[in-house]
């Protein structure tokens, strides 16, 4: 192809991502984008006019070099795009498909002012899967090995990204992780049709073939704490336990049968597959020809609502307390939503979970709202408006508003800084705690956000550990 | 995977493990558990830890065979693993010189209720156990519990065996025959816990009693296991497992148990099958 021009790149669309008809995903747990092809992938490469100053980068947690890897796309030279996204980014195949790109890379890209972005999430995502499936993931050099020994607590997004970084730096690497499998919320949390959970086996395996040490059923707190590794021979320690109590509502009615937490719904589904009930030991409630609601309007929600529409649902509701404008949610994800028929209510509190004689939940008490001035978050907040409440009748309902900090940490190392909703006080440039050679980040740190930002602080203070180590010889 | 040393039957359907587990060995304490799951499309289940020993690098826990998973558990023997084993998890048991107290368990929930006896004799406390079964097969680790307390009284419903009646007779007759009593320690069926709490309410003896909702990871991430304890909801597996008696919502315990009984029938009617098919094979094939 000819060298086009920037105005003859600029009259290229962005070009749409193949997915799963709606009508058929809303039954099927198969993932929802299908990934670009090697035609759309180019194509799309074509529209990135190559900015002398690119202002993408800074968009991004990690600084992945975006002009030279899609350039390097438009050339077909997708291997060589591979490695220069894994200079920055070790987890391209997962970031490429959950990271809000809209709001971080594709919302500075400079084609974008004047027309649609350049699909940069689109284009990660194709070169990662296209190196998994045409030569697997390859491992990248590692320096040699300096002897230094650090321990992960954790193996989500930040403490994968950590573990990555430091093994490649030549340290020893082990990785604890509370639950059975490895891969933290990528795992319990994100679902399969969002993120197929092969994809993260896949990642997963190339940090162990690199030599990282995965310690799986550990809770660290519990078993040994953060001192006893410090005493036990490891040089440092990188915090990242991820989120921790879900919130809950706090009203009437709440410990019905039939009410969950985000957490614990995705998980069931999700980790423990409880869709393949009977096949899998792991039963969630009947969602089949039932009503279930979701309150919340974070991405969590949206996953969990759309969860429910694949086991059976027959309404599946959201029910958040401001306007569509508020939703946290990515916009992708609505939008996926709405197209698989799930029912937004907006501007509806819960009051009460009403449920039957013998204590299964039937209904919510809501209460219509209108939308005030705008409060600290600078959301305009929502206010009761009196007389309003209705009964809606649901089945199930699922709590996704956020969660606290887990305990175990907290309590078995009191001497780290934490603030009053318990998360970890940390330098934010180096990820270091008040404790010397322990180092935190994720959500334990920020409290609920992305798999980019953990993945953004597993990068920082694998970077900091390693100066934290050539230092203390 | 976690080698199982030991396994033996102790009582009809209740099977007491030994399995490495050294660094569990070496942390545990009274009062808490450990989460396992039997196989790659296991749940995940909270078992109590009865016991352990540091210098062998094990853990003791006694399982009875009620549901699927359990039933798995309890077909597996010393040499073969198990899957999955995280602990140890929850609070330990609040342990200190009370005077006299006393440790009561019903059924298999002795085995929860042995290693808070040890940890309360250990601290000085003149300690008494009551042991309660069906009848006599029921009756577990009565030996154990001679060894450690002062004093053990056993119970069986059927009269079979030690003193007729329930656990809470012999309370209540401890209680009249006015026995300076500190603290009561009940665990075992949820009727049971429930009716050791209302004798002991009356006398406003200190009762605590150790709660086994579903859960699934154990540490306070998804919430499943919460429970209502003096109007506030808790996640017994950070906030737990043992709670005073006299605040617990047992009712609201014993409904959230019975959410998924269906599905633990049907998944009970699966294994029993193939358990059924596997022995007609092994006929056939003898």
């Amino acid at each position: 192809m000819a060298k086009l021009s920037n105005k003859e790149k600029m009259k290229i669309p962005r070009q749409a991502m193949p997915e799963q008809d709606s009508a058929v995903r809303r039954n099927n747990f198969e993932e929802v984008n299908l990934g670009f092809t090697e035609e759309l992938a180019k194509m799309e490469a074509l529209r990135c006019i190559q900015c002398p100053k690119p202002t993408c980068v800074s968009g991004c947690p990690v600084g992945v070099k975006i002009g030279d890897f899609i350039s390097l796309v438009a050339e077909g030279e997708y291997l060589k795009a591979a490695e220069k996204i894994k200079e920055d980014n070790m987890l391209p195949a997962i970031c490429g498909r959950v990271c809000p790109q809209e709001e971080q890379c594709e919302v500075k890209c400079i084609v974008g002012k004047k027309n649609e972005p350049v699909a940069i999430g689109r284009l990660e995502r194709f070169v990662a899967d296209f190196e998994r499936q045409h030569v697997g993931i390859r491992e990248p050099k590692l320096k040699s090995k300096t002897g230094k020994r650090v321990a992960i607590v954790g193996s989500g997004p930040a403490g994968l990204s950590c573990a990555g970084d430091l093994v490649q730096m030549g340290h020893d690497v082990t990785v604890f992780e509370a639950l059975h499998e490895l891969g933290g919320v990528l795992i319990y949390g994100i679902p399969e049709f969002r993120l197929p959970k092969e994809i993260v086996k896949a990642e997963v395996e190339s940090l162990r073939k690199l030599g990282v040490d995965f310690q799986p059923n550990t809770v660290i707190g519990m078993s040994d704490t953060v001192d006893e590794l410090l005493s036990d021979g490891y040089d440092a320690v990188f915090i990242a336990v991820g989120a921790g109590l879900p919130y809950f509502l706090n009203i009437k009615g709440e410990n019905y049968n039939g009410v969950y937490s985000a957490n614990e719904f995705l998980t069931r589904v999700n980790l423990m597959k409880a869709y393949k009930f009977p096949d899998y030991d792991t039963p969630v409630f009947h969602v089949k020809d039932k009503n279930i609601a979701v309150f919340g309007g974070g991405n969590t929600a949206m996953d969990a609502v759309r969860t429910s529409k694949r086991l059976g649902a027959k309404n599946a509701y959201i029910i958040y307390r401001r306007s569509d404008v508020e939703m946290p949610a990515r916009k992708e994800e609505i939008h996926h939503a709405k197209e698989e028929g799930i029912e937004f209510i907006y501007l509806s509190n819960p009051l009460e979970f009403l449920g039957t004689a013998d204590g299964w939940l039937n209904g919510v008490k809501l209460q219509k709202m209108e939308l005030g001035e705008p409060d600290a978050s600078g959301r305009r907040k929502p206010i009761p408006i009196p007389g309003s409440e209705y009964i809606l009748d649901i089945d199930m309902a699922v709590v996704a508003i956020g969660n606290g900090s887990n305990p175990i940490i907290q309590k078995t190392t009191p001497d780290l800084t934490y603030t009053k909703w318990g998360n970890i006080i940390v330098d934010e440039n180096t990820m270091k705690t008040s404790k010397e050679g322990v180092f935190a980040g994720g959500d334990i740190v920020t409290g609920g956000a992305t798999v980019i930002l953990a993945m953004g602080a597993g990068r920082k203070a694998a970077a900091a550990i390693n100066e934290f180590l050539n230092c203390s010889n | 995977m976690y080698k199982i040393v030991s396994a033996e039957f102790i009582a009809p359907n209740v099977k007491k493990f030994i399995i490495e587990a050294p660094k569990i060995a070496r942390k545990r304490q009274a009062g808490q558990f450990v989460i396992i799951r039997v196989n790659d499309n296991g749940e995940r289940i909270p078992l109590t830890i009865s016991d352990a020993n540091i210098n062998e690098g094990t853990i003791t826990i006694i399982v009875q065979g009620i549901g699927k998973t359990t039933k798995e558990l309890n077909d597996l023997e010393s040499g073969e693993y198990i899957h999955d084993l995280v602990g140890p998890l929850g609070k330990p048991s609040h342990i200190e010189k009370f005077g006299t107290a006393i440790s009561i368990g019903g059924g298999v929930g002795t085995a929860i209720a042995y290693p808070t006896a040890v940890a309360l004799k250990q601290a000085g406390n003149y300690t008494i156990s009551i042991i309660g079964g069906r009848s006599k097969d029921f009756v577990i680790l009565e030996d154990e519990m001679n060894k450690v307390c002062d004093e053990v009284f056993v119970t069986t419903d059927d009269g079979s065996y030690g003193y007729p009646g329930f656990v809470t007779t012999k309370l209540q007759e401890l209680i009249d025959a006015k026995r300076k009593i500190d603290l009561v320690l009940a665990i075992g069926p949820i009727p049971m816990m429930k009716a050791v709490a209302e004798v002991t309410r009356k006398y406003k003896i200190k009762t605590v009693v150790s709660l086994n909702p579903i859960m699934v990871d154990g540490t306070g991430m998804c919430g499943g296991c919460r429970a209502t304890v003096d109007n506030k909801t808790v996640f017994v597996c950070v906030d737990g497992p043992e709670f005073d008696a006299h605040k617990v919502d047992f009712e609201t315990l014993e409904r959230r148990n019975r959410t998924y009984r269906e599905d633990e029938r049907l998944a009970l009617e699966t294994h029993t099958c193939k358990s059924e098919t596997a022995v007609l094979k092994t006929a056939n094939e003898l």
